[in-house]
């Protein structure tokens, strides 16, 4: 009895133990976890620290770093090296699970990290060579001194902080999954750039494109996709002068009516088409325009909403710069910002860089393929992927001189003996060295600087917007362009063929940009880049126009602009999509037959001063109609399904042909016996939209409000943990909105800068320069964030600066 | 009580150095060299543990008004229970610090009545 109760006993606790150590399932080590020692307890941070000295293998000379109420680092380094180690050091002590967490992602790693779950993601990845980019990135990074020497100082000093954690100190992320950090490395710089231009420019709908082509044939496509929209404010003003002699065109090929045959319906990995939520504003005013006699230049770049915040916060200073701005967590220096002399910003530019080629296979064995004339031996790429509490995955990537093979039927070849697959031209697989822009532009004094900084930049393309105290200001969509034949890759390419083959690059020095026009500012909201008077082709589709056309209306109007004028126009609610739209609808509403909510729906319409402030109603009834309107009207022919994926025309186009052409067959629902006109698909879908309203939200009233209707989220990385994220913000704009606060996409960090002797700057950003939730600093920006305000940044200039905001100091040795 | 003020020292200094778990292995040795009774085994591990626990759990609270617990109360309960929080969080501590402790003490017992003619009892 006595041995059984002791074995007993001892069974008992060691299964406790055991079952406390390890993580079941998504549930993680609940013993670890809760251990005031080693546990979640450890995260928990202070209000405020004192100041520390701390002695640091691999600087080469005292740091000094001043910290703002704000947790925001004021580098002082003797010496550049310095400079970049203490950025990774900081960085990595504020966001060092974001920085692994984005990598990883981009390195088709996350399996390793949450299980099965990823594993499509990752092969997708893979598939589309995010890594054989950042391989080939980081040869140009190691291959120029230069950036050699700010990556591995970076590298060194998110090692340096990486080394001396204990696994108490691991961010709390890595306890809830349970692993832990490894060493950076250079690469994982450049998969950060990958993956910026993963979710800035890997959109495409050359599939879909292609696949209403076959369905349609060219008149129909041409007419419903047209090359340049009906209402657009092109980013380089119209008129301006096009000062250089174009390179050639290169010629499209004879013959292209054979591919449609040849070209699969859909592809085995899902290439997401271009989100249009995704878009920033940009623009400065010059000089004349402004109320202080020199340039303010304003930046919000939107991005999906998440916490650990996108941007870092960081000022570097050093015998050689002075800069303040928006850092990316993974990547040196300031990629948003300003220094003494200058500032800049971007937007994207959403250029057509992404390109799908339709390849022939030798046989079944998919060793040779055709291209020029002659048989080319196909590449294999053996991607190894580790899957969590899983036998490794093992994807076989084959690889064309186009790129990556992102289809293969393997199961039955999609043609009777023409095995076919699908290879991928992207902008990423370029050789770049990305960073060295931005090392230049941090550095920049003047114009030339800025042009000779952009000249080194290749994706994902942005609009550059620049001001100087010189005033000076400029804009340009700048980055990699592939040398096309007009609208080369809005279908699907014949990749037999030459001719269809990038033809090198649109020269650095053609890409569109405009000096100091004669309107007194620049401006860019995604928009077409250019009007069709230039001599290149970027893309044949932008993002709607709206953002664009309210911002250059409201800036032609302003005289005496200020910080704070501009700082109100990144706010403004005004909804020109609205503004577009209901003059032609609300006319063609049947008022017969509405029901008394829908009666009242149509007079709130008709009332609507077109804002999208939160407590207004109409913009919550107009953007349901209108997604409605779209459906009913394209739906029966352009829905597609998911073995023909098919896209709808742009709303552009809708509105251009219920205005032009209100008896145009599409208005005809084919799947009714009955014939609908223009006026029955437009009164179904505000009928529609309003009862779906009704059933969602009640009577109409104050619970039909736009703020509460759309809902802001801020959301963590890791999907579905709620506790560490903040929802339901009550908060005005939209998508198309200059102020393009959606549902799940936003302003990722709001910068206005006057320049002058000295620069004057605000900003901020939803969410706070900690990523660690247990800290004061990881949310506290989003207040001021959701009414419209900024913080002022401090820009210092020497480490004995004195600022009631500094609070604290950190010397590293 | 000789057992209750050893665990909660061991176990403090133990893991400081040592993972989560040498907590058990403190409760566990306390018990078996010293000769707590069953009742006095348990309580001295549950409550050893859970005291230090307590302690610590309580001090990184006030310290940093209670941030993390709130999010991890959330995360883990769907609300906002800092209490309930460290209430588990002691408790678990205890349970583990206090079968640590009876078990040292069964496996004394196992092993003194080995080694005796007369049992002590």
């Amino acid at each position: 009895m006595k041995y059984f109760k002791a074995a007993l006993s001892l069974t008992v606790t060691l299964l406790i133990v055991w079952a406390l150590n390890r993580p079941w399932g998504s549930i993680p080590a609940f013993g670890p976890l809760l251990s005031p020692f080693v546990g979640f307890w450890q995260n928990a941070e202070p209000a405020t620290s004192r100041d520390e000295e701390l002695d640091i293998d691999g600087t080469r000379a005292s740091i000094t770093v001043l910290f703002d109420d704000l947790g925001i680092p004021h580098v002082f380094a003797q010496n550049d090296y310095d400079a970049y180690f203490a950025q990774g050091y900081l960085t990595a002590r504020d966001r060092l699970w974001q920085m692994e967490f984005q990598t990883h992602a981009a390195a088709g790693r996350l399996a390793e990290v949450v299980g099965e779950r990823a594993l499509d993601f990752d092969r997708y990845n893979r598939r589309l060579g995010l890594g054989y980019g950042a391989e080939k990135a980081v040869q140009m990074m190691m291959a120029d001194p230069t950036s050699r020497q700010v990556v591995e100082a970076y590298t060194a000093g998110i090692n340096a902080w990486i080394n001396q954690l204990a696994p108490a100190d691991y961010p709390i992320e890595y306890k809830l999954l349970g692993y832990a950090p490894e060493p950076w490395a250079p690469i994982k710089c450049a998969y950060l750039l990958k993956q910026m231009t993963s979710t800035l420019a890997s959109g495409a709908d050359d599939l879909e494109m292609t696949n209403i082509l076959r369905k349609f044939g060219p008149a129909v496509t041409a007419d419903l996709f047209p090359n340049y929209p009906t209402r657009e404010d092109p980013i380089i003003p119209p008129g301006t002068k096009w000062d250089f002699a174009a390179l050639p065109l290169p010629k499209p090929p004879a013959d292209s009516s054979r591919l449609l045959t040849q070209a699969a319906t859909r592809f085995d990995v899902t290439i997401p088409r271009p989100n249009r939520e995704i878009g920033s504003n940009n623009w400065a005013v010059g000089a004349q325009k402004s109320a202080t006699g020199h340039p303010i230049l304003a930046n919000d770049p939107h991005l999906g909403l998440s916490l650990p915040s996108i941007w870092y916060q960081i000022q570097l200073v050093t015998p050689t710069m002075n800069v303040y701005g928006a850092s990316l967590p993974g990547a040196p220096g300031v990629v948003i910002g300003f220094n003494k002399d200058v500032a800049w910003g971007v937007t994207n530019v959403g250029a057509d860089v992404l390109d799908f080629y339709t390849i022939r296979f030798k046989d079944e064995s998919r060793r040779d393929y055709w291209h020029d004339g002659q048989w080319k031996p196909v590449r294999q790429r053996i991607e190894i992927i580790k899957v969590k509490g899983k036998p490794v995955v093992q994807d076989t990537v084959l690889y064309t001189h186009h790129g990556p093979v992102v289809y293969s039927p393997n199961t039955k070849p999609f043609r009777e003996n023409i095995p076919v697959g699908h290879a991928a031209r992207w902008v990423a697989h370029e050789p770049a060295n990305d960073l060295m822009c931005f090392y230049h532009l941090n550095r920049a004094k003047t114009y030339d600087d800025y042009t000779k900084a952009l000249a080194l930049y290749a994706a994902p393309a942005q609009n550059f917007v620049f001001a100087s105290n010189q005033n000076d200001i400029a804009i340009s969509p700048n980055g990699y362009f592939p040398l096309k034949y007009k609208n080369q890759g809005k279908f699907i390419l014949d990749g037999t063929n030459p001719a269809n083959d990038w033809h090198g690059r649109i020269p650095p020095d053609q890409n569109p940009r405009v000096k100091n026009p004669p309107r007194g500012f620049v401006s860019s909201a995604n928009q077409s880049s250019t009007d069709p008077s230039y001599p290149y082709y970027i893309n044949w589709e932008f993002a709607p126009s709206e953002r664009g056309r309210r911002i250059n209306q409201r800036l032609s109007a302003m005289q005496h602009t200020t910080v704070d004028s501009l700082r109100q126009l990144q706010n403004d609610n005004y909804n020109l999509k609205a503004a577009d739209a209901l003059p032609i609808c609300l006319p063609l509403v049947k008022v017969n037959g509405l029901n008394s909510d829908q009666q009242k729906a149509l007079t709130i319409l008709r009332m609507w001063r077109l804002n999208n402030d939160t407590t207004e109603v109409g913009p919550t009834i107009f953007n349901e109609w209108m997604n409605r309107l779209m459906q009913t009207v394209w739906d029966d022919e352009f829905g597609g399904n998911d073995s023909v994926p098919l896209r709808m025309p742009s709303f552009d186009r809708t509105l251009t042909l219920m205005q032009r052409e209100p008896n145009a067959r599409w208005f005809d629902n084919v799947r009714t016996p009955n014939p609908e006109t223009l006026t029955d698909v437009v009164t179904q879908s505000f009928r529609a939209a309003c009862d779906t309203l009704a059933k969602q939200h009640g009577a109409i009233g104050r619970a039909w409000a736009w703020g509460p209707h759309k809902g802001t989220d801020i959301r963590h990385l890791i999907p579905g943990l709620d506790a560490f994220s903040v929802l339901n913000l009550n908060v005005g704009g939209g998508s198309g909105i200059v102020n393009a606060t959606s549902e799940r996409w936003g302003p990722s960090w709001r910068m206005v800068v006057a320049l002058g002797p000295q620069p004057k700057a605000y900003g901020l950003y939803p969410g706070g320069q900690s990523g660690n939730p247990g800290s004061p600093l990881y949310q506290n920006m989003i207040e001021k964030w959701a009414k419209g305000e900024l913080y002022e940044l401090l820009y210092l200039q020497s480490p004995t600066d004195t600022n009631k905001r500094l609070v604290k100091k950190i010397v590293l040795k | 009580m000789i057992q209750f003020l050893l665990i909660a020292l061991l176990s403090l200094l133990a893991q400081f150095v040592l993972p989560w778990w040498s907590l058990a292995l403190v409760a566990f040795l306390v018990c078996l060299i010293t000769r707590p009774s069953a009742l006095a085994a348990f309580g001295a591990g549950f409550f050893g543990v859970a005291l230090v626990w307590l302690i610590y759990a309580l001090v990184v609270q006030f310290r940093t008004d209670g941030i993390m617990t709130a999010r991890m109360s959330q995360l883990l309960f769907k609300a906002d229970q800092p209490v309930l929080l460290i209430a588990v969080t002691v408790l678990i501590g205890g349970l583990v610090g206090g079968l640590a402790g009876l078990s040292g003490y069964y496996v004394r017992q196992a092993v003194q009545n080995q080694g005796r003619i007369h049992p002590a009892e």
